[in-house]
Parts: structure tokens; sequence; C-alpha cells
């Protein structure tokens, strides 16, 4: 009950564990009314004066800025904006040394002021409560308002909140319980009125239950003027006891609300908002008055200063300035502290600007701020474990950090540390504890790092691997499926075309036959002979054999597609030549019999047999082409066998085309009424072995070709000769052609176009040839003028060598040795066009493998190419050897030594030279005058001999043109 | 006489009923795959830059597993190999990198943009696939994602890519690590240009 009625009257205040007392020092600063700061010549504004992303710059180098106008607006959610603090012009937009530990340099804003001060238009809402809050929340931000009391954190954020937040109590920080600090205090005794209307702001906008501000009771005018400010007002104002860390805002909401914020949680987890009592000031002049946070109350104290006080600076005056301003005595400071001598930093340079959460710069002597004492052991007294204010144990800690232990000092909620420095300041050891701290800290964020970096290395690194390995199968699933279709395509085209083609020519002869018989028949009918009837019947199989032939074609033909096999072609005509030849044989015996009768038409017959017999001969040769040509046969068999498939039938042909001359002679002799059929019979086997002359040229100049296909490791001694060869060939084929269609053109016969386009063929393939012959001149023109390989050189000097050999090599004259300069230079050339020439080609077909549109024959041109080129190349360099070796052979012949020995020599006589040289140096001043002039003509003899040396290997060198 | 039946029955009975759990307990909470390999690839540093001799850094884990000595990792220094010590209950071992140069400062490869050829053979080497570019046109180097495994400075044919140490930003910056007993803390600096 009583325990009631005490709590009613006087407000509670609660405790929290630890704290320190340490000289206040306030009382140097609190004295005087805040002043005007100075108005710099430069402001440097950091992009990232709070805590979040930098801000985005709104101007450039170059441009004029007002007062209050924003150059730099917030980058993301959490983020403030930057005013420029007066008028200027933005002189530059870089990197310089900011307010941070580290000393580092960071993005800033600079602006050289032009000292009139113009203000931005700008206007403030004179009343508040007409604005919903997120219109309050987005000013508060577009003012670039962060936390003053010095994390920075942007005001905007914590004061938006979302529907389901309760603010259960508002705390407004006024403690300032670091030693020095008085801004806080000036501003409460000054402005008591604007901050109890910035809180009345944050009351609209968080909608507390309870607002509390506390102050410690070492301000007993501030605590006045706040309590006459919201006199009547639902503030209530609790007094704390002066203690180290009071200030934070953990330990403040323990004081004033007796709520404990766990470890890991923020203020709001407890119903809390912590407010910096200088913020809530921030926060009516952005409101009420339209100021952006353009400048703040920061203490310039310490002994360095003749008038220490509260000034009002500019955000970006450096410190230099203030000190200026505030009359500072250089020769007196010791350190210089941004922030309060518990948790503030000693900065690297003066230049550093002072930022939005700059409360106080120290400019201490020697004597005010001593250098911290050496470390020494910890004795483990425990007084750090009792003035901690987070409850640690900061003994632990210390061990843990000190042997790097950081998953032991994290077990000891190291991140619970708020680095107050209550610890250091009772350690009678003069232990660094806070550092050590800081350095955990900063170990465990960087392992942090590391593990995330290393995890997304092991993500990247497993994909590339599955990346890789799924290109693998894909390359290989397409190589299978290309090797699918090219056999495939080989089944279906290469044997059917062949034998379609062969059929044709088949059932063409067929029916030719056929029809010569039945004319034979005919004739031998209206001349009444015996064997008319034979004759007709020999026809009729003729026919029969033809219809046969025909529709074997068509079989073929309709069968293609279906890939027939090339056996059955074969088969079929087997069967074809079987028939043809017993049908040529039942012919010669009707002849015969005709001949033994006297009977006139027995020429007739004769050639009608030996017509027979060359149909039956032309299908023998396409059996053996089909058998040859059949998949089961080898590609070498294939290619190797047309050529004398073909003269064997060229062979056959020209004798059938003999014979029948003969018998057209004959029969023209003896009056022969058939006479001129059997000439144009003959005309026509002359045709048709013309035809076969060509083809079978043809494919002579097609099976030098191929050779080097088939045997790409064994280079040709001269492929340029080769080449030549080929082109030779294949024009003399080209013109045959011509010759042949020309020839059928003239005679009228069917076939004229086809060989036409034979001929065509041809051309274009001579064409080919003769493009490569040249490719190959221009890339070996060496190859092409220097003997390749110098046979005629003797390997080794005998002295019964012959003259011709021995006198090259014993007057080298400098036209040769010229020449083979000029030789080895071309040579090199050559030789590196055809390097870069094949890996140029390899290359492409590289880049054709990976591409999926390019078909498999064009692939294996391209590698067909890229061999050919390799082979010039191959060839370029040997030639290239082979001279190099007959250079050196030739200096060995000349010098009777060879390069290595005359190279060796050389460098002995220069190391003995040196050597003596040395000798020589070393005697000269100890020695007497005899033994100088001794070694110095020994000296001489040295270096005349190294001269010799030299000159023989220089000579030697520059006579074979290898200069090395 | 019945009483020693009982008995042998009521233990058979027992230990037909606790096989039985036990058979059913290693079925239901059988371990897939060989944890210890996750466990030491965890400790490894990913750099994938092959130093130890294998493809990578997780068949370096498995052949860890397998009994290969576990100090064959220069970039991750001394501590990986404490920390595989301590996991793997092996002989404390020194790392074996031949007296290479301080593997705890961070690297990256850097492309001198200009001299890239853009052949892509840096690309193909890179085994976390952080550098981009394309044939012919100029390369550079993803620092967030660069290991500094040091792979693509070999094939480079122009040697335009440096390993340099990572420079610490305002983020990564941490205090230096205080001196030791009977040393100062260095904090007194000197005030110039006032």
């Amino acid at each position: 009950m009583i325990r009631t009625f005490f709590r009613s009257r006087t407000p509670k205040v609660f405790d929290f564990h630890g704290g320190i007392h340490p000289p206040e020092m306030k009382h140097l600063s609190n004295g005087t009314e805040i002043a005007p700061g100075p108005l710099p010549a430069q402001l440097i504004l950091p992009l990232n004066m709070h805590i979040g992303a930098p801000a985005k710059p709104l101007v450039e180098p170059g441009d004029r800025v007002l007062k209050g106008q924003m150059i730099a607006e917030p980058a993301g959610a959490v983020s403030a904006a930057i005013h420029a603090p007066t008028s200027g012009t933005v002189s530059a937009i870089g990197p310089r040394p900011i307010q941070h530990p580290s000393g580092m340099d960071a993005i800033c804003i600079v602006i050289d002021t032009d000292g009139r001060d113009e203000w931005i238009a700008h206007s403030g809402i004179s009343d508040y409560t007409e604005r919903s809050p997120g219109e309050l929340v987005d000013t508060i931000r577009y003012a670039g308002i962060a936390g003053m009391g010095g994390a920075g954190f942007p005001t905007s954020i914590k004061v938006n909140l979302g529907d389901h937040q309760r603010v259960e109590e508002l705390v407004i920080n006024a403690v300032e319980c670091e030693p020095y600090i008085t801004a806080d205090d000036r501003l409460m005794r000054e402005r008591a009125d604007e901050i109890i209307t910035g809180i009345h702001i944050l009351q609209y906008l968080l909608n507390p239950r309870r607002t509390l501000i506390g102050i410690e009771d070492n301000k007993p005018e501030a605590i006045k003027a706040i309590k006459r400010a919201c006199k009547g007002c639902d503030i209530e104002i609790r007094v704390v006891p002066t203690k180290y860390p009071s200030g934070g805002e953990k330990q403040l909401i323990q004081l004033v609300t007796g709520k404990e914020v766990k470890s890991g949680q923020l203020p709001a987890h407890v119903g809390v908002v912590c407010q910096n009592v200088g913020t809530a000031y921030a926060i009516k002049r952005a409101v009420i008055n339209g100021e952006p946070l353009i400048q703040r109350v920061t203490t310039l104290t310490g002994d360095g200063v003749s008038q220490p006080g509260n000034y009002e600076v500019l955000i970006g005056t450096p410190v230099s300035d203030l000190l200026h301003h505030g009359g500072v005595d250089a020769g007196k400071i010791g350190r210089l502290v941004m922030g309060g001598p518990m948790m503030g930093f000693t900065l690297h340079s003066p230049t550093v600007p002072m930022v939005k959460t700059t409360n106080c710069i120290i400019a201490a002597s020697p004597e005010e701020l001593p250098e911290p004492p050496p470390e020494q052991p910890c004795i483990r007294c425990g007084s750090c474990a009792e003035v901690c204010p987070a409850n640690l144990l900061p003994q632990q800690l210390y061990w843990h950090a000190k042997n790097d232990d950081l998953e032991k000092a994290q077990h000891h909620n190291l991140m619970d540390c708020i680095e107050c420095g209550a610890c250091a300041y009772v350690c009678p050891s003069h232990i660094p504890l806070v550092q050590y701290y800081r350095y955990a800290k900063g170990a465990v964020r960087q392992q942090a790092a590391d593990q995330l970096k290393a995890d997304k290395a092991r993500q990247r690194f497993e994909a590339r691997q599955a990346r890789i390995d799924a290109e693998k199968a894909e390359k290989e699933a397409r190589r299978q499926a290309r090797l699918e279709a090219n056999r495939k395509k080989k089944e279906a085209s290469a044997a059917p075309t062949v034998d379609t083609a062969a059929l044709k020519q088949a059932s063409l002869e067929a029916s030719k036959a056929y029809k010569a018989a039945v004319k034979a028949a005919k004739a031998a009918d209206a001349e009444g002979a015996a064997n008319a009837a034979e004759l007709k019947a020999e026809a009729d199989r003729l026919k029969e054999i033809a219809d046969k032939a025909k529709a074997a074609v068509r079989d073929a033909g309709s069968a293609a597609p279906a890939a027939v096999p090339a056996e059955d072609v074969v088969a079929k005509l087997k069967k074809q030549v079987g028939d043809a030849s017993s049908a040529y044989k039942a012919a010669v015996k009707a002849a015969k019999e005709a001949e033994a009768n006297g009977d006139d038409s027995a020429a007739a017959l004769r050639a009608q047999a030996d017509e027979l017999k060359a149909s039956a001969d032309k299908l023998k040769a396409e059996l053996r082409d089909a058998k040859a040509g059949a998949p089961a046969a080898a590609p070498t068999a294939a290619q190797a066998d047309p050529v004398s498939d073909l003269k064997k039938q060229v062979g056959e042909a020209s004798s059938a085309y003999k014979a029948a001359v003969k018998t057209a002679k004959e029969a023209e002799e003896n009056g022969a009424d058939n006479a001129a059929e059997l000439r144009s019979k003959a005309d026509e086997l002359k045709a048709a072995a013309d035809q076969l002359k060509a083809e079978l040229r043809d494919a002579k100049a097609n099976a030098p070709a191929a050779v080097p296909v088939q045997a790409p490791t064994a280079p040709p001694a001269d492929p340029l000769t080769e080449l030549k060869k080929k082109v030779g060939e294949v024009s003399a084929a080209y013109k045959a052609a011509v010759k042949a269609a020309k020839e059928a053109e003239e005679n009228g016969a069917g076939n004229a176009a086809e060989l036409r386009a034979e001929a065509d063929t041809l051309k274009a393939d001579a064409d080919h040839w003769k493009a490569e012959l040249r490719d190959a001149k221009a890339a070996a023109p060496a190859v092409a003028k220097a003997p390749p390989v110098p046979t005629d050189q003797p390997k080794m000097p005998e002295a019964s060598a012959p003259q011709a050999l021995t006198q090259p090599l014993t007057a080298v004259d400098p036209e040769a040795a010229a020449k083979r300069q000029k030789r080895l230079k071309g040579l090199k050339t050559a030789y590196n066009m055809a390097h870069k020439q094949y890996k140029e080609a390899h290359a492409a077909l590289e880049r054709a493998e990976r591409k999926e549109e390019v078909s498999a024959d064009e692939l294996i041109e391209m590698q067909r190419k890229v061999d050919k080129l390799k082979n010039k190349a191959d060839v370029a360099r040997d030639a290239l050897d082979a001279l190099i070796e007959e250079a050196k052979a030739d200096i060995r012949a000349h010098t009777g030594k060879d390069l290595k020995t005359l190279k060796l020599e050389a460098a002995r006589a220069e190391s003995a030279l040196a050597d003596k040289k040395l000798e020589l140096d070393k005697l000269a001043s100890s020695s007497g005058e005899d033994a100088l002039e001794a070694l110095n003509s020994e000296l001489k003899a040295l270096e005349a001999e190294a001269q010799i040396a030299r000159k023989a290997l220089k000579q030697a060198l520059e006579e074979q043109g290898l200069v090395e | 006489m019945s009483a020693v039946l009982i008995a042998v029955a009521a233990l058979l009975a027992l230990a037909a009923v606790f096989g039985a759990i036990l058979g059913f307990a290693s079925e239901k909470f059988k371990v897939e795959g060989d944890p210890i390999v996750e466990q030491i690839d965890s400790l490894l540093p990913q750099t994938q830059c092959g130093q130890c001799g294998h493809p990578g850094c997780r068949p370096y884990a498995e052949a860890i597993a397998e009994g290969e000595e576990h100090n064959r990792c220069p970039p991750g220094g001394q501590d990986t190999v404490d920390a595989l010590t301590d996991l793997l209950g092996r002989d404390e071992l020194t790392l074996d990198d031949d007296g290479a140069e301080d593997a705890a400062v961070a690297k990256v490869a850097y492309i001198r943009e200009d001299e890239c050829i853009g052949c892509t053979k840096c690309i193909q080497a890179c085994p976390v696939d952080a550098i981009v570019g394309a044939a012919k046109l100029m390369h550079t180097v993803i620092v967030d994602e660069c290991t500094g495994c040091d792979l693509c400075v070999e094939p480079c044919p122009v040697d335009c890519i440096d390993i340099v140490p990572v420079k610490p930003t305002l983020q990564t910056w941490g205090w230096d690590r205080p001196a030791g007993i009977g040393q100062r803390p260095d904090s007194r600096i000197e005030v110039v240009n006032l």
C-alpha cells in the first residue's frame, strides 16, 4: 500500500548493472551560450554520414547550390538526404578523408562557399496535425535527419510504424552521460520549447502510451527549462542519477522503464522508441520551420582551445575551421578526439569534416588525455565485470579475443558489447579492452563475410561444374546424333544412287538389246530365214530382261529412302548379268547356225551377238562396281577399285567398239542391208567407250586427291608438284569431257547434256585444284624455289670428297650466303604463314563444331582442309629445318668445327680473359713490376685469342645467315 | 529349473525387442552420404584454386576424408589446417605451402583492360565464373565473386592479369589487434596542418 503510494508520487527510476563515474569535465563548456559556428571556405559533406546506404548525389561539380538545397537524395530505405549547409558552388565530388577511426577516404560533396548564405525557398508546416503521419515521415526523410546522439540511424525509419506496431513508451534521451559533452545540455537550457514541440511531433507520429524524458541529475538548469516548457502536457521527466553510461539506449530504457532489451533485440521488441533530444529539435526545425538538417550544436572543448563552448556549426565544416574559430593553440594539443573521451576516436587529420553525428570535439592537451600506459597482464581482479553495463564478462571476452578464439567470444555475447569503455577505464592493468573487443568484432564480421563469400563461391563452382558436365553430355549426344545421321545418310544415299544409276544404265542397255533383237528378227522374218522364230523368241527373252531391269530401277528408286541393302541390288545385277550372258550365248549360237546355213542375216546376227556381249560385259562391270560400292566394302577399296574397274570397262568397251566396227565393215563389204545400222551401233559403242574413258580420267584425278585424306600423316614429298600434276590431270579430264560432249552433241546423242554436266563438274574441280595450287604457291614460295633437302651436301667433310662438293665449302662466297639468308627468311615467313593458316582453319573447324547447323559433310570437308594446311605447314617447317641444318653443316665443313664448338671456344676464351683480368687487378697493388709485366702480356695474348674466337664465330654465323 | 527357463526366455524376449528397436532406428535415421566430407568442405575456403592438387575444394574434402593430409590448402592458411585437425582428430600439421606468400591477405584478379585481347582463355579457366567478356572484347573481373585463386593468370597469353590484394573499404575495415602486454596502444597521432 505504502509502496503504491510512493510510486504514484515520486516517479520510480530503475537501475542498470555496472557503470562508472569518470570526472565530468562539463564545466569547461557549459557556461556559455550556443554561439554560431564559423562559415568555412569549404564544406565537405560525406555521402555516408548516417548508417545505411550512402546518399545519391543530385548535383555535379560546378553547380551552384543554395542553402538548404538537397544535394543528395536517400538511396534505398535506410538512407538520409544531404543538403547544402550554405550557398556556394560544388567544386568536387570525390574521395576525402572522413570521420572514421580508420582514417580512410570516402566520397564527399565539396562545396566552395560564397559567403552570402542564400536560402533556397522553403516553408514549414505551422500545424503538423493537419498532415498525415506518412507525410511527416517523408518530410523527416527528405530533411535528412539521422540520429544525433552518435549512431546516425535515419530517424524516418524509427518513426515510421507499421499498422500492427504499438509503441508503449517514447523515451527521449537527454542524458548526455559522457564527460566533456554539453551540447544537449545547452540546447535544452536555451531551446526547450522547440525541443518539446519536436517531441510533440514524435508523439503525433508514434502515439505512445507514455513519453519519458531521461535527464541526468548533473544538469539542473536543463531539467528546470524542460520542466517549464512541458508544463501541462503529458511528458514525464525522469531525472536519473549521474552514471556513465546511462545514456546508452538500452541502459536508458532500463533506467526509465525497467524493461530490459534482450540480447540481439531492438528497443522496438519491448515497445519502446528512443530518440535523442537533439533529434527532436531537428525534427521541429524540419517540420515547423522547413529547415533541413544543415547544422548542429557541437561542443568544442579541451585545454587546447581558448574559447571552449557550444557552437552551432554547419554540417561539413572541417574540424580545423572550428578549432581556429574557438581559438586553438596548436602547441597545446596532444590528442584531437571526435566524440566523447570514452567512446570517441582520435582523429588522424584535422581536415575531416564534422557531420550530423558529431557532438563534440576535444582538443586535449597531453596532460588532459595522457598517453595510455603500457598494457599489463590481467590480474583477474574482476573489476571490469562489476562495471559492465551490458552484464558481460569482459575478462573472458578479453582472453578469447586475445587468443582469436572467436567462437568462444561469441558464446560470451561479444556482439552485445556496447564498447562504452567502462571496463578499460577501471582496468588496473591498463588493458585496452575495448580495442580487443572491437578487433574481435571486426574479425567475427569478417569471418561471416568470408563464410558468405565461400558459400557463394561454392555455389558458383558447383553451378559451373554442372554446366560444363551438361555441355559435355550435350556435345557427346550431338556428336552421336551426327554420326547416326551420317551413317543413315550414307546408307540411304551413297549405295542407292550408285546402284540406281547402274540399274538405269542396265535397263537402258537391255531395252536397246531388245529393240535390236526385234529388228533383227523382223529382218530375218522378211527374208524368210529359218531361224526367224528363234530370233523372235530371243527378242522376247530380251524384252523380259529389259522389263526386269526397268522394274529393278523402279524398285531401287522407291526403296532408296528406306535404304535398301546394297546386297539386294548386287543380287539383282548378278541375275541380270547371268541373263544377259546367256542371251549373248544364244545369239552367238544363232549366228553360227545362220553362218553355217549361208544365211544372209548371219552378219547381222553376229553384230547382235557382239552387242549383247557388250551389254553383258557392262552389266558385269556394274556388278563389280556395285559390289565395291556396297557399304560392307572398305572405303579405300571403294576408292581404289573404280579406277581399275573403269580401266577394264574401257578396255572392254573399246574392244567391243572395235569388233562392232569390224563387223560393220564386213557387212558393208558384203553389201549387207544393215550396214548403216551396224555403223550407228558402232558409233554408239564408241560414245559409250569415250564416256567410260572420261570417267576413268575423272576417277584417276579424284583418286590422288583422296590419298592425302587417307594418310595425312605421310606428307607428300612435294605438295606443289603433286598439286600441279593433279591440276594437269583434272584439266585434261575436263578437256576430254568437253570434247566427248561436243562429239555427242554433233552426233545428236541423248547423253550429250549429261556429258556437258559432267564436264562442268570437272571444270569446277579443276578450278578448285588450280586455286589450291595458287594458295600453295603463295604459302610456300620458298618451298617451290629452294631445293628442299640439301641432298647434294656432304654430311662430314671427308678428305675423299669430290672436288665439286668441297668447292662451295672451302670458298663460301658472300653471294651464296646472301642467297641462303634470303631463302631462310623466305622459308621462315612461309612457315609462319602456313602455320597461321592452319591455326585459323583449325579454329574455324572448332567453331563450326560448336555450332549446330553445320552439317557433317561440311565438317569433314573442313577437317580435310585443316589437315592439308597442317601438312603444308609441316612441309615448310621441314624445309626450314633442313636449310638450317644445311647451314650448320656448311659451317662445320668450312671451319672444321661445328657451331657448338665455335661457341664454346669463344666462351672459354672470354672467361679466361676475364679471369686473368681479375688476377691482374688483384696483383696490381701487391706485386712487383716484373710480375705485372708478365701478367699484362699474358692478358694481351688472351685478349687476342678471345678476339679471334669471337671473330670466327661471328664470321661463321654471318656467312650462313644464321643470325641468332 | 523353470525359473532358469523363465529367465532365459525373458532375456531372449528383451534381446529381440531391443534388437528390433535398434534395427528400426538404424533404418529410420540412416545418414545419407558421408557427413564428414560436408564438414570438411565447409571448413575449406572455397577458392577452388586447385593448389592442393585437386580440381576444387570439394574433391579435396573427399580426398581428406579418404586419408589425404589436410595441410595442403594455402588459401585457407594455418587456421584451416588447425580447424581440420580439430575436426578430424588427426596429428597436428603445419601448412604445406612451400613458404608461399601470406595467405591471410585476400586477393582478387585484376585485368589490365587496355592490354586484354579478348581471348576468353581466362574465362574458361575461372572456376567460379567471375570473369565476364566475349571473344575479341575486353574482359573484366567481377571483384565480389573473385576468389583470387590465381588460375586465370597462367592461361593469359598477354599477361594482363594481376593478382592484387584487396584493399579494405570502410565496410570491411576492422580495428587492429592491440599490440599486447608491455606495449602501449598506438593511439597517439600527431596533429599537423593546423
